[in-house]
């Protein structure tokens, strides 16, 4: 017969305060191969060279033609030596630390690292980016000594020296490409996963940097195909629109139609087949970062209800602000507004920062239990009152500085105060949301803060595959055994295990399918599937307790 | 009406829910010693792996059950005298219910070894394993895992991905093959050899041996050798937890002794899960159920049944699943290791990958699946069992139940041309 261990009446862990994830020391790793260490060399050099660019452009400003040194910045040596080097060292060690590896899940030890799970290099890693895009976009003069060393290709592409954007589009593509080697090899038995990812690097290294400098070159015009309205706020703006009609020549008609036929066509056919996955993991460049450079951060992304609040409050009000702008904008320029007659900026800012907040609040108090969405969470609604308050008291702080101490008129037309929303808009959304909270956090607060929190294109896609939509994450009977994996790897911080243990398929607004829940999924529950729209709601065999009462779950 | 939980496992919990469903003015509270929050047991060896905190283990968030009025208590019950119907705790607190549910799940297989209570030496099952094996992974270069079911292969892995070198003994001749059949197991087999596990067949655990220090240094075979490690796994199976009955006169046998109501023969005393042993369920299913959907379904029968709107439990088809390695596994329907009289298997297995797909068929009916590295719709392969759709048709319209991510390589040409080639084994 067998013995039972004897049951321990005296353990009093508190797993809540302490956990268990954090081992005393990080556990041994395998030491490096020497491909690997060649590899990360490789990377170092083209570092040094990076550095050794920077002070012989310092050197050279400081002592010009007496620096004797043969010019390396600005040369195709120069950008081969550093950039490239570093990109093509970084992709080979990414295929080399993996290549030799089982297939299959590769998540030991994540919440082990200090670069995955908050540490330390996480937070200068968050600060780095941050600081980056502060600079890219308000201080640009700062980048300049390495926006000097892309000047060979920008050249050989357009015939002009780069700019900052020239440099930021090509870390982007290297990145996703460097990246999107490493989630190809990290995921490759996995095929909708390889697919997925050729896309996105092909969408961006094509799409969003190769064919807009081809465009530039012959028609002096970058233009974007993958980025239309609303992604791309001032799409719809009628300044935009009749720049593009009048002053933009073929290229510009052309790309007027192509991104009205995306925004109003492609946009809900597509999403009416494949759900938004289309476009946010298959094709769009932030999207496109997320899934690559961002793959590591993807854990982080809150799952709680309260987020979750926070998040449609956030999302669908962004969607408003540049809806309502465009749309303003257009009564503007019709004459259906008083455009002459005078406002005052503090009403304005006041009145709609405060007054939005409010009926916000009320509403998704009101109406968000109604909804079939559920997941009501007081306390998320808490969270994003605070939030546009702060915001609205911030932008409220600015104007009264700028009227006191720059001068500034806080009586205006109502047309002059027209475009100063948009250009709020462009600022507090375009820039520091989409770029430097959207990437600059996504060491702290996961991959896809900006997807989720703030893009006004996630919130459009989002409706129509809530409401229009064949995509559905399908549930696979009983199999489900609770265990978490699929919520803590959510980019998007869906609770998908809360459905799952009660058997419904998953239909959610924010689900960008990028299918790594199916895939580190155990026990084989879970699967992105296309379907008629009205059996995602059919439950294979609800959860219900036997007598045919729903039983209360965590979203009620 | 106090309804009193103890265990807050899958069981307990949809236990709770299901009676706070049907009785909104009831009170409950569910105890427990082993944690404060309902966890997912299967989660353990993802928290020492990395993937997961232990926060994240947890179904439900913390507002959950109060949101749901469900009273959480965290302590050990020690005693329970069923004519006061109070139960008493180690800390001397005592707790009055109307109807108790003892829900308090499984403990380790322990199989008198020599050594077997020695520092380092600990089973996987609870909070209190997984924090042991903490301390006990801390200074150990080698672990010898004893027992070749599920939990074992776990262990190795979770040791594996710390780098403690494993060495699995596996009284058979091939991994888990009393339950998988001999194809099913030799995958598997070669898989864990794959992984750079000792794995070491026909082996049988003698005696656990202490070093200086008290703890374990080493183990001795059946076979005479000595293997010297730091930790032992034992992982020879569960059974139920039954210390909580202990002078309470509440039967039992192997387990919490109860009816199809999962009632005991104590008024208002009810078991469920791993704990309890169902006297009337018939020999096709076993008396004990010990998996994680089972305890979910017993869970919500015997809510029911506390709340007053009986039904028999009822299990329906068995199913279950696992992942061995970096091999999923699913199965539907019963498929023993070898067929019984009756029973034709059939058999594919793809040349380059750990692939298999193994249909049994009776009297022309299919009654079950065993499935290695693809995936199956549970809800076609049970509506295909339980109306007895024949051989042919499930061949012929596989792709029905294929769950596999999308753009997966599709093996349904290959399954058909393989299967139609004629049977593996017969009984």
């Amino acid at each position: 017969m067998a013995r039972a261990l004897p049951v321990v009446t005296d353990y009093d862990f508190d797993e809540e305060a302490h956990g268990f994830g954090e081992p005393q020391e990080t556990p041994a790793q395998p030491p490096s191969s020497l491909p690997e260490k060649l590899a990360l060399a490789l990377v170092g050099t083209g570092l040094v060279f990076f550095l050794i660019q920077i002070v012989e452009q310092l050197a050279r400003a400081e002592l010009g033609d007496a620096l004797w040194l043969p010019a390396l910045a600005g040369s195709w040596v120069g950008f081969l030596s550093s950039y490239v080097l570093m990109g093509v060292g970084a992709t080979l060690y990414f295929w080399l630390s993996y290549k030799d590896t089982h297939e299959g899940i590769k998540h030991d030890g994540v919440y082990f690292g200090s670069m995955t799970a908050k540490g330390a290099l996480a937070w200068v890693s968050g600060i780095g980016i941050t600081g980056f895009y502060v600079l890219l976009y308000w201080n640009a003069e700062y980048l300049s000594f390495a926006v000097r060393l892309c000047d060979p290709l920008s050249v050989s592409f357009t015939g002009k020296p780069a700019n900052q954007w020239f440099l930021y589009g090509l870390l982007y593509t290297v990145l996703v490409l460097a990246f999107g080697v490493r989630t190809i090899m990290k995921y490759r038995h996995n095929r909708y996963q390889i697919v997925r990812t050729l896309s996105v690097m092909f969408f961006q290294l094509g799409f969003a940097f190769l064919l807009p400098q081809l465009l530039k070159r012959l028609y002096s015009f970058e233009a974007y195909p993958t980025y239309f309205w609303p992604l791309d706020y001032d799409a719809l703006f009628p300044g935009t629109i009749s720049d593009l009609w009048n002053n933009k020549g073929h290229l510009g008609t052309f790309m007027l139609f192509w991104g009205l036929i995306m925004t109003f066509v492609a946009t809900p056919v597509l999403t009416y087949f494949y759900g938004k996955r289309w476009y946010c993991s298959w094709v769009c460049g932030c999207g496109g970062l997320a899934e690559t450079l961002g793959d590591g951060y993807r854990q982080l992304s809150d799952t709680s209800t309260a987020s979750w609040s926070f998040e449609r409050g956030l999302i669908y009000s962004v969607l408003g602000f540049i809806a309502l702008t465009t749309l303003l904008l257009w009564g503007h320029v019709q004459g259906w507004l008083p455009s002459g007659s005078y406002v005052n900026l503090h009403a304005i800012a006041l009145g709609i920062g405060l007054g939005g907040s409010g009926v916000l609040g009320v509403l998704l108090v009101r109406v968000e239990g109604d909804w079939r969405t559920k997941g009501t969470s007081a306390r998320g609604v808490l969270y994003l009152l605070v939030t546009l308050i702060a915001c609205t008291l911030a932008f409220e702080g600015w104007l009264l500085y700028q009227v006191q101490n720059q001068g500034m008129n806080a009586t205006v037309t109502l047309g002059v105060a027209l475009s100063h929303l948009a250009k709020l808009y462009g600022f507090a959304i375009g820039a520091a949301f989409s770029g430097v909270i959207g990437v600059g956090f996504y060491p702290l607060l996961g991959s896809r803060v900006w997807c989720r929190f703030g893009c006004p294109m996630a919130a459009t896609l989002g409706i129509l595959q809530r409401f229009f939509s064949r995509f559905r994450i399908t549930t696979n009977g009983g199999q489900c055994i609770s265990c978490g994996n699929c919520s803590t790897y959510c980019e998007m911080g869906i609770d998908v295990r809360d459905y799952a243990q009660r058997g419904e398929n998953i239909v959610r607004a924010s689900c960008v399918g990028c299918g790594v829940c199916a895939a580190v999924c155990p026990r084989g529950v879970l699967k992105l599937e296309n379907g008629p729209p009205d059996e995602r709601w059919v439950n294979q065999r609800p959860e219900m307790s036997p007598t045919g009462r729903p039983l209360p779950s965590m979203k009620d | 009406m106090h309804v009193v939980i103890v265990g807050n496992g899958i069981t307990g919990v949809s236990a709770a829910q299901t009676i706070r469903a049907l009785q909104p003015d009831w009170q409950i509270t569910i105890v427990s010693g082993e944690s404060t929050y309902h966890y997912s047991r299967p989660s353990l060896m993802y928290v020492f792996m990395g993937h997961m905190r232990y926060q994240e283990t947890k179904p439900y968030e913390d507002h959950y059950w109060a949101e749901n009025r469900l009273d959480l208590m965290r302590g050990w019950v020690t005693g329970i005298d069923t004519k006061a119907k109070r139960l008493s705790f180690s800390d001397q607190r005592t707790l009055d219910y109307d109807k108790l549910l003892l829900a308090t799940g499984s403990i380790s297989n322990k199989f008198g070894w020599p050594g077997q209570d020695l520092p380092g030496v600990q089973g996987l099952y609870s909070l209190m394993d997984l924090k042991a094996l903490y301390e006990n992974a801390k200074r150990a270069q080698r672990a010898v895992i004893v027992g070749g079911g599920l939990i074992g292969i776990e262990l190795a892995e979770m040791l594996v991905s710390r780098n403690i070198a494993v060495t699995f003994l596996v009284r058979e001749q091939s991994y888990w093959s009393n339950v998988l059949p001999p194809e099913e197991s030799a995958m598997v087999t070669r898989l864990i050899q794959a992984h750079g596990i000792d794995l070491r067949l026909g082996a049988e655990l003698d005696e656990i041996l202490a070093g200086p220090d008290g703890a374990v240094a080493a183990i001795k075979t059946k076979g005479g050798e000595e293997i010297p490690c730091q930790i032992v796994g034992l992982t020879a199976g569960v059974r139920p937890n039954l210390a909580v009955t202990e002078g309470s006169g509440i039967p039992t046998g192997r387990g919490i002794l109860v009816n199809d109501r999962l009632e005991t023969e104590v008024s208002d005393v009810y078991a469920a899960g791993d704990c309890a042993e169902i006297k009337t369920a018939g020999e096709e299913r076993n008396r004990l159920e010990q998996v994680w959907y089972t305890g979910k379904l017993q869970g919500r029968c015997v809510g029911s049944v506390i709340a007053g709107q009986p039904e028999d439990y009822d299990a329906g088809l068995w199913y279950n699943s696992a992942k061995f390695l970096d091999l999923e596994y699913q199965t539907y329907g019963r498929v023993w290791a070898k067929p019984k009289e009756g029973e034709v298997h059939h058999w594919w297995e793809e040349p380059t990958g750990p692939r298999g797909l193994r249909i049994v068929e009776q009297e022309g009916a299919v009654t079950g699946f065993n499935v290695m590295g693809l995936r199956l719709r549970h809800r076609v392969c049970e509506r295909w069992i339980q109306e007895g759709a024949s051989f042919d048709y499930v061949l012929e319209h596989l792709a029905e139940a294929n769950f596999d991510p999308e753009l997966y390589r599709r093996f349904e040409p290959e399954i058909r041309a393989a299967l139609s080639r004629g049977p593996v084994s017969v009984g």
